[in-house]
């Protein structure tokens, strides 16, 4: 889960070995050495792959560390990022469920194995979700641990500083006339200054920052499992239903309402929240001229809604980017179209049906295609019997001449209604559901003239279509428009905009900040000199660690050597050249070696 | 004439500025390609074997301890690389293990760990010292200056002709892309990084990226479709290319060290690479900087490409009806942003570190590359409108 514990430093750890075997005084060294070095983040040390001879519980102890360990966690990331790519190439249903039908019809042999393999549902697959609930589990077995190791780190004090600073990856001294404790104690107060914990044990201060790099690190693959979980909530309750809404009418949120409607496995019909709406006006504007005629320009439907049984009511307007918000509902406008507005006057002069059909697009051009069951019929000789009409409404007819029947512009300039008629059974009594926009003529007879050519007829608003034998008329009364909404019912989104945000932060902090110690000691020299020694140690290898002891370095010095320069003039400040002290990176070794550690020298070659 | 046209006819005139620009962009980067060329020939007459002088320095006298050669000996222990600093000054600075840090401040020893093969020093440039293939360098970077200004005109003389952000369109994409590519190499170069060497491979497929826009992706200025007003486009869009073009570096950057790292390897081993693969490798950065560079850019852009996938699915929420849809878009850009947490984790883990991790990442922008070029021409979904050849 350690994002990036690249460059991991063992300068201090070789510092250590190098030493080894000058008897106890190198143990100790040893011990100081790996102490300065650990825990500088709470990532897993590397395992062998060792197979346990134990019982059971061995081995799921071994398949357990197995599971928790950096590798395998790798090797989950990789398959999971494979695993996703077959729902991008195959038809997914969730997506788009007419792809999946239609590869259904085109392909015999390959369906039944991909309905097999659950290659129509990739992301909520066995298979797909095995892999990442194994990836979650992976990272749960890590993040806790490490959570109790960072808590710990943060209770514990900073690691006291290694006998050899030197040996540390950044590294500097001078010599100062100031006495040692205050050299300390200026120390202890500039690191605290810039917020970095102490501790002062002895001749030296150990200190430690950028425990905000641990923290982001953990924080960030906490907030994955919260984006995670809230993922799973939001699929789990999620409903989502389709609204065909013609200009004048209304919508209340029920069940029974919606044309189409899905939802996920626990939600329940009480989850939808009451309101209500109706589409007063639907605006619908396309470019009229230049390169992109013809392309969308603007939608918006303006609406009355109703929150609550009963709520007042209110206006409001949803747009694409826009959608209304309720409770935990957002309505969307998705498309739009146009309902022809028809009378049918039947054989006994009697209104058979009135009202707007919504004719649904076709193309670019709104060119609609829409049919009209008529049910409640007779015909001239009083019999009862039902009609089905089917056709194209174009907004912008070409004209005669333009040769085409297809719509010449979105926006409607010339409407027309082209029907052909049917009589006989529409097939609705038979209790499977049918497509209200298509006509099942398996049991109807189409119409024919007195030529014996099929009935079929153009008409303008207000034009009207005969019946043969006196049959009665169809009347084109006008053109309302119409919306497609989209009610979706979500819950678990804050919390999982509250997971991704996290996430970054985490993100952020884990990869930006720096995890570092820094250890000042200061002993009295050979010459009764105080020889200060400064090293820095970070988590990986950093410009910025030896800049940062500089500027510390360099704050330190000036901030004893003002006190020191009453003292003794011979100890200028570190802009003074030439001078013996000028330079304190000056003959480090030996600073160090005629103060505190003269036996630390043995082990190099 | 209604106002309306005449805004319209202006509008068209812009477009057709930003397309002039674009083209002299496209002919001022062929003359920085060109004299990036001749940066790297004249510099190929300076044959110094460096690398493997470094080796071999540090071979004869390989240091017993594991310390890694330093440049004044090879075998120093790491206690007299402080001695020798301090007593040298700063001129032990200019290699390998060990360097001080100079300011009117305290001198800093630093000491980095021995990595696989010790610290080879940076190569030194296309340019090798040869002074005139520094001047052919020095000009290639000024035109790469001036073409990425005439770039940045266009770019947004064509924002100002459609009155919205220049990245509605794949032909818009590609041009912001290789100008943000160009403005990080132009960024990094200001804050005196040592990035000369991305100069060529950079400026070759800017050409090719250019190239590609203006003939087959190219589409007259249009508006977008009403699902594209928000102001989503410009943070969403825009991030996607920033990263995008941060990537690309960091891709360079790996694969050059891919081909470094083989280099340096034959050397250690004994071997003695072609003529062609000395001249030009040794004069890239080492190995363990071109990785680090790598890593850098990669692990600073993640968080980012976070944020560019958080961004869109906070716009899909509004748009779509759902956050998270899997769309193939969304899903590549999944994918993408999986494949790059694989190479961080990977950067950590033992066994993976090194050239395996540099596969992880040339997958990666593979993946991004896909979801750019291969979405928008393969599949249909929710992100289609991005349009080709219109």
């Amino acid at each position: 889960m350690s994002t990036t514990d690249s460059e991991t430093t063992g300068a201090a750890a070789d510092g250590g070995a190098g030493a080894a075997g000058t008897g106890t005084g190198a143990d100790e060294e040893t011990r100081l050495a790996r102490e300065a070095t650990s825990q500088l983040s709470t990532a897993p040390g590397e395992e062998r792959l060792n197979v346990p001879s134990m019982g059971l519980v061995g081995w799921l102890r071994w398949c357990w560390r197995q599971l928790t360990s950096m590798r395998v966690a790798l090797i989950l990331l990789l398959l999971l990022s494979v695993a996703a790519i077959p729902g991008s190439v195959i038809p997914q249903t969730s997506v788009d469920s007419q792809k999946v039908e239609q590869f259904h019809r085109q392909h015999d042999v390959l369906a039944p194995i991909y309905d097999k393999l659950q290659l129509f549902d990739v992301y909520t697959s066995v298979w797909f979700s095995a892999v990442y609930i194994l990836l979650f589990v992976s990272l749960a077995g890590c993040i806790v641990p490490r959570t109790w190791q960072f808590v710990g780190q943060l209770r514990s004090r900073p690691p006291r500083a290694p006998r050899r600073l030197d040996r540390m990856p950044a590294y500097t001294t001078w010599r100062t006339d100031a006495g040692a404790g205050e050299v300390l104690d200026a120390a202890q107060g500039l690191l605290s200054g810039r917020r970095f914990r102490v501790r002062r044990e002895g001749d030296a201060v150990a200190s430690e920052k950028g425990y905000l790099r641990e923290a982001g690190n953990l924080l960030f693959h906490i907030a994955l499992i919260v984006l995670l979980v809230a993922f799973a909530v939001g699929q789990l309750w999620k409903s989502d239903g389709g609204k065909l809404i013609i200009q004048g009418d209304g919508f209340s949120n029920t069940l029974t309402q919606y044309d189409d409607f899905k939802h996920g496995s626990l939600f329940d019909s009480g989850d939808l929240d009451a309101f209500g709406f109706t589409l007063d006006k639907l605006h619908a504007t396309w470019r009229q001229s230049g390169a992109d005629k013809g392309t969308p320009k603007d939608f918006r439907a303006d609406i009355t809604y109703w929150k609550g049984a009963g709520g007042r009511q209110q206006k409001g307007a949803i747009e694409p980017n826009h959608p209304l918000e309720v409770g935990d509902a957002k309505v969307y406008l998705n498309g739009n179209g146009y309902a022809p507005v028809v009378s049918v006057t039947d054989g006994k002069g009697r209104t058979a049906y009135r009202g707007p059909v919504a004719f649904l697009p076709q193309d670019a051009n709104q060119t609609s295609s829409g049919v009209i069951k008529v049910t409640d019929y007779r015909n001239a000789q009083g019999r009862r019997d039902q009609l089905g009409f089917q056709g194209f409404f174009v907004p912008t007819f070409g004209g005669a001449r333009a040769g085409t029947m297809f719509s010449q512009s979105p926006t409607m300039k010339n409407p027309r209604l082209f029907l052909t008629a049917y009589h006989g059974d529409l097939g609705l009594d038979y209790g499977a559901a049918q497509n209200v926009y298509q006509l099942d003529t398996h049991r109807m007879k189409q119409f024919k003239k007195e030529n014996g050519r099929p009935l079929a007829q153009k008409m303008k608003p207000g034009q009207s279509m005969k019946l043969p034998h006196g049959g009665g008329t169809l009347k084109f009364e006008g053109v309302r428009k119409w919306g497609q909404f989209q009610v979706t019912h979500q819950v678990g989104n804050g919390w999982a905009l509250g997971g991704a945000l996290a996430a970054i932060a985490g993100l952020a902090g884990s990869l930006f900040i720096q995890r570092r110690r820094v250890w000042v000691r200061a002993v009295a020299g050979d010459d009764g000199r105080t020889v200060v020694e400064m090293a820095g140690l970070g988590r990986s290898e950093s410009a910025r660690l030896p800049e940062e002891l500089g500027d510390l370095a360099l704050a330190l010095h000036s901030e004893h050597a003002g006190r020191a320069e009453h003292a003794d003039d011979s100890d200028h400040s570190e802009h003074a050249d030439d001078s013996e002290t000028s330079s304190p990176a000056t003959d480090p070794a030996s600073a160090a070696e005629g103060g505190a550690e003269p036996s630390s020298r043995g082990g190099s070659q | 004439m209604n106002p309306l046209e005449i805004a319209a006819g202006a509008n068209e005139h812009l477009a057709q500025l930003s397309n002039y620009l674009v083209y002299s962009a496209m002919a001022v980067y062929t003359l920085a390609f060109v004299a990036y060329i001749a940066e790297w020939t004249f510099g190929s007459r300076s044959k110094v074997a460096r690398t493997a002088a470094e080796l071999g320095a540090a071979k004869s006298t390989a240091p017993a301890a594991g310390e890694k050669a330093d440049e004044d000996g090879g075998a120093q222990p790491a206690e007299r690389i402080g001695q020798s600093a301090a007593a040298g000054g700063a001129e032990a600075a200019a290699g390998g293990g060990a360097s001080v840090l100079e300011r009117t401040r305290p001198k800093v020893v630093t000491r980095s760990s021995a990595g696989r093969r010790g610290e080879l020093p940076d190569g030194p440039g296309a340019a090798a010292g040869d002074e005139q293939g520094d001047l052919y360098g020095r000009i290639a970077i000024s035109l790469t200056t001036l073409a990425f200004l005439i770039h940045a005109v266009g770019v947004v003389c064509r924002s100002v002709s459609v009155q919205r952000a220049p990245w509605g369109n794949m032909y818009e994409f590609s041009t912001a892309f290789s100008m943000v590519a160009v403005g990080a190499y132009l960024a990094l170069l200001l804050a005196k990084k040592n990035v000369r060497w991305i100069g060529l491979p950079l400026i070759t497929t800017v050409l090719l990226d250019l190239g590609l826009a203006v003939t087959v992706l190219y589409t007259k200025s249009e508006q977008l479709v009403p699902a594209l007003h928000s102001y989503w486009l410009w943070i969403h869009v825009s991030l996607a290319i920033v990263c995008g073009a941060l990537f690309y570096l960091g891709f360079v950057a790996t694969v050059l060290y891919l081909f470094r790292d083989s280099y340096e390897t034959k050397l250690l081993g004994g071997g003695t690479p072609g003529s062609f693969a000395t001249s030009v490798l040794e004069r890239l950065p080492s190995a363990t900087s071109l990785d680090k560079f790598a890593y850098r850019i990669n692990a600073a852009v993640f968080p980012f490409w976070t944020f560019t996938i958080v961004a869109g699915a906070i716009w899909a929420g509004d748009a779509w009806g759902r956050y998270w849809g899997w769309d193939p878009k969304e899903t590549w850009a999944f994918i993408t942003w999986v494949a790059y947490a694989c190479y961080l984790h990977a950067r950590a883990t033992a066994g993976w570190k090194g050239r395996k991790a540099a596969y992880l990442v040339l997958i990666a922008f593979a993946c991004f590359l896909f979801n750019y070029y291969g979405v928008n021409i393969f599949f249909s979904g929710k992100h289609s409108y991005a349009g080709i050849g219109g």
